[in-house]
């Protein structure tokens, strides 16, 4: 019998998802941001950070570049950059 | 990096629904959960062996009877005397609920444990490459319901799931959708309150199953529920309470953007059945504003 396996707490972190990106990436602006916190519930990564208005930051490591954090925006302050390779 | 108990590096894809909700529920429980998951995306892509993304206990069940683990674990944990600050999470998706989840789910509904059932609708068993289950929506296209020339799509209609669920005369079933994420986490804060069985059913968009932008995600889901086709609505006590919807739209707005519904586009006769199931919602859970 096999018994139970246990994994460290968030050890998922191991795993860089940013490598999976491909086209573009968010760009926080940071002019017009009122700290609604969308850009933060809608992220799928979790990623995404900040406590006040225009200090929002995405960790790129993790970010898959989906753009739903720019689509959700209210003041259109994130914007989908091209991914250039090297950077 | 911001605090959540559910971490990055996991491997769902770009815009993926469920990662979403499963982040907004979890981290509206909080640390003193214990999670049995069932088969399903949600559990293949935050539990990649020898890693997780979860920060709280969190079993795998089988396919069919994380409802059934979730049950004992709570059982276990009255009898130890430590239930008391203790949440117990029972999740799947939807072919994990609706069919092959369906029977331990009434159990544990029926024996009245204080457990929490979410479920992830992302409409078909993507995991596997999209087929049907029993929460695809009418004339979807998933892979085995392909449209062609001798079909037209998934013949058969949603299943009413939180209804079913409510039957069992539970304290609270609702159901909530990631184009609404503030509404999730009340709604999961809000079961967790009360005491004994919960259904949460949360719409959670899947950019590869239903083929729509990854960036397409929030909108996508506000859409459904804002032309009536997936109701928001909770049962407190049996008792109805709907999300009102302001501006009523037309189910086009939300079947354009997604290639499992390219098919209705042309075909008037299909658009006005799709829009008779949104006025049928309508009425039936007394959407209108």
């Amino acid at each position: 019998m096999i018994g139970h396996l246990t994994s460290k707490p968030g050890s998922s972190r191991a795993n860089k998802t940013g490598s999976w990106r491909t086209e573009a990436k968010p760009k926080f602006l940071k002019k017009n941001c009122i700290a609604c916190r969308m850009c933060v519930y809608i992220c799928p990564e979790g990623i995404i950070s900040g406590e006040g208005k225009n200090t929002f930051t995405c960790d790129l490591d993790y970010c898959k570049g989906c753009g739903s954090c720019a689509a959700i925006c209210p003041k259109k302050d994130i914007e989908m950059i091209p991914e250039v390779e090297g950077q | 990096m911001a605090e959540t108990l559910f971490k990055p590096g996991h491997t769902a894809c770009a815009g993926c629904g469920q990662a979403i909700a499963a982040r907004l529920v979890i981290d509206a429980a909080g640390k003193n959960t214990i999670i049995a998951n069932n088969t399903g995306c949600l559990e293949v892509f935050s539990t990649k062996y020898p890693e997780s993304a979860w920060c709280v206990p969190w079993i795998h069940s089988l396919f069919e009877n994380c409802s059934a683990v979730a049950s004992g674990v709570e059982s276990g944990l009255k009898f130890l005397g430590k239930k008391e600050g203790v949440n117990v999470i029972a999740q799947a998706g939807d072919g994990g609920t609706a069919d092959i989840g369906l029977q331990a789910l009434s159990g544990m509904l029926e024996r009245g444990h204080d457990v929490l059932f979410v479920c992830y609708d992302n409409e078909a068993y993507m995991n596997t490459g999209i087929q049907r289950s029993g929460l695809t929506p009418t004339t979807s296209n998933t892979t085995t319901t392909p449209t062609g020339s001798a079909s037209f799509g998934n013949p058969r209609p949603k299943k009413p799931m939180p209804d079913i669920a409510a039957a069992h005369g539970i304290p609270y079933a609702a159901t909530a959708s990631v184009g609404y994420p503030q509404d999730i986490q009340k709604k999961v804060k809000k079961a967790l309150g009360i005491k004994g069985p919960k259904y949460l059913q949360i719409h959670v968009p899947c950019p590869l199953g239903w083929r729509h932008e990854s960036s397409l995600t929030p909108e996508v889901a506000k859409l459904a529920v804002e032309t009536g086709l997936y109701p928001i609505f909770e049962y407190e006590n049996g008792q109805l309470i709907p999300r009102k919807i302001a501006t009523l739209k037309p189910v086009e707005e939300y079947l354009k953007l997604q290639g499992r519904f390219k098919h209705l586009l042309k075909d008037p006769k299909a658009l006005k059945e799709i829009q008779a199931v949104a006025d049928y919602n309508v009425k039936k859970y007394g959407l209108s504003a």
